[in-house]
């Protein structure tokens, strides 16, 4: 089971937008949720009201300040990071009980929670933290790229999405198969110049983020100069005013 | 890393235990039945008993230690799961080569087989070991050429420490082991401070820049949560990695000491328990570093510029 399939039908993944992503954690609020109740349930914290609560979550989303090359200028990017669907998983390889697999007709990385023995080998093996131990249920936890609800047929069709990329309020996740160069996902990745996390480790990301754009403003150094005087009769008028407003 | 006192426990125990357990073979295969009921039996049974609590200790640590056997099931991917394997595999030639070896079973014929079998199916046992850490690319300083080497000889020295205190308490002389005890421990010393020497100059070159695609200047700006997740606890570990480089010393002097018992116990035979125990903290101390300098390539995404 944890031998990789050689190629997967599908390549079902995210495209992330860090340039329209806000930060506001509704994807990562919305995963928790459904996925607390769903495949694999429950994603139970510990310590959930004390002051250390902790557990697993299978998406997170920081913030990065990112300095321009001048060094006068700086923004601040959010970032969701989450399981990246890996074409080569080491994640699934080191697996010793077959518990981690990856579907061979749509390319998503699963635990099987009935075989998982929590060993978290898997969790150090992968290099995007996509991988978190669930205490209270001895196994560790992933994202199912909300495989209950992608193909769920009581849903309708356009419900059948993970629940982060229904929940961003800024279209910033979009869900797709990578693998079709022609879906609009790859379109995307295609016109918007997407790339992979740590590609040179190898194992080759299906999920694909999404630069921040260039910013249009120019910045200034610092508030915009006074015009001077021309001697106007209008102006000494201003000058007046502005001294009288001074008080001096 | 997160040096998990289990997986601390085993590997050590465990490596002495298979350290031993191939000594004696390799010793048997040559000289044939043991000197004494008395040295085979207890030497067994204190091999395979360190290998079993080993072994237990890890598994009791896993989520689901009652699903611990579908670890035998991956063999053909997983480094872990061939570890289990070879360990399931000893214990029966194990069993079979002390039985006949301590003559309790009288079968003079198949000690040199069985000697060899269990001698290396021991050492194949720390070789996969050594490999669940070696093939992980997340953390540089285990995916290393030396990191194996360092697993088979710390389970051969702290298996020839062992060997001597036992032939020491049973007033038997050690023969070949004494030289090789110290052969082990010397080259054991020279890996150690060769491996160190690697991971100090291998390049730093996963960058916080290329796991975030933002480019030269990127800073942690804020965290995704207000505690401590697992992945920080797990792979986030620091403790001690500020005094390494002291602790590297102490465990050079440590392995100065085991050595300096050991040749007084060609005077005096049962120093040779207290260099056996000095290993034993010195197996202690490079464990901890070696888990606490293993900096994983998930703290990037954590503020750690280099990794």
């Amino acid at each position: 089971m944890t031998a990789l399939p050689q190629t997967t039908t599908k390549k079902l993944g995210l495209v992330i937008d860090l340039d329209t992503c806000v930060g506001c954690q509704a994807c990562a609020t919305s995963c928790k949720e459904w996925n607390t109740q769903c495949y694999s349930a429950p994603l139970a914290d510990e310590d959930a009201r004390g002051p250390d609560p902790h557990g697993p979550w299978l998406n997170r989303i920081h913030g990065y300040e990112v300095e321009d090359a001048s060094g006068k200028d700086s923004r601040v990017v959010h970032f969701p990071r989450s399981c990246l669907h890996c074409e080569t998983p080491a994640c699934v390889t080191v697996c010793p009980t077959g518990a981690s697999y990856k579907r061979a007709e749509d390319g998503i990385v699963l635990i099987n929670p009935d075989t998982c023995i929590g060993c978290k080998l898997c969790s150090w093996a992968c290099p995007y933290g996509a991988r978190e131990y669930d205490v209270q249920e001895g196994v560790m936890k992933k994202c199912t790229l909300c495989v209950d609800r992608i193909y769920n047929e009581n849903f309708e069709p356009e419900d059948r999405q993970p629940a982060c990329v229904k929940a961003c309020p800024t279209g910033a996740r979009h869900f797709g198969d990578l693998g079709d160069e022609n879906s609009a996902v790859s379109q995307l990745v295609k016109e918007r110049g997407g790339f992979d996390l740590l590609p040179e480790m190898g194992y080759k990301p299906t999920n694909k983020y999404l630069p921040p754009r260039a910013k249009r403003d120019t910045p200034q150094a610092g508030i915009e100069a006074l015009p001077k005087g021309d001697g106007s009769a209008m102006d000494r008028l201003f000058k007046l005013a502005d001294r009288l407003l001074s008080g001096n | 890393m997160n040096p998990a006192y289990s997986v601390i426990l085993f590997t050590t125990a465990s490596g002495a235990g298979y350290g031993l357990l191939a000594l004696l073979g390799l010793t048997a295969s040559s000289v044939g039945q043991a000197p004494s009921l008395g040295f085979a039996i207890t030497s067994m049974v204190i091999a395979l008993g360190l290998i079993t609590i080993g072994l237990l200790s890890s598994t009791l640590h896993l989520g689901h230690p009652e699903r611990a056997w579908r670890a035998l099931s991956q063999w053909k991917t997983s480094w872990l799961s061939r570890e289990g394997v070879a360990a399931v595999v000893t214990y029966p030639f194990a069993l079979a080569f002390g039985m006949t070896w301590s003559g309790l079973y009288s079968a003079t014929d198949a000690i040199a087989p069985l000697s060899l079998i269990t001698s290396g199916l021991s050492l194949i046992t720390v070789f996969t070991t050594g490999k669940i850490y070696a093939t992980l690319k997340t953390i540089r300083a285990w995916h290393q050429p030396l990191t194996v080497p360092v697993y088979l000889f710390f389970a051969l020295a702290s298996g020839s420490s062992l060997h001597l205190a036992l032939s020491a308490l049973f007033g038997r002389d050690p023969g070949a082991i004494a030289p090789v005890a110290l052969i082990a421990l010397v080259t054991l010393a020279l890996l150690k401070f060769l491996y160190w020497r690697a991971i100090d100059a291998a390049p730093r070159d996963h960058t916080m820049s290329k796991a975030t695609g933002l480019g030269a200047n990127v800073r942690q700006w804020e965290v995704p949560h207000t505690t401590k997740n697992f992945v920080q606890r797990e792979m986030g570990f620091v403790v001690v990695r500020r005094h390494a480089s002291r602790l590297r010393g102490l465990f050079f002097v440590l392995l100065l000491c085991v050595g300096l018992l050991e040749l007084f116990a060609t005077f005096i035979p049962l120093i040779s328990i207290a260099a056996f125990f000095t290993m034993l903290i010195a197996a202690w101390v490079e464990r901890w570093l070696f888990f606490a300098q293993g900096e994983h390539v998930v703290t990037l995404f954590y503020g750690n510029p280099q990794a």
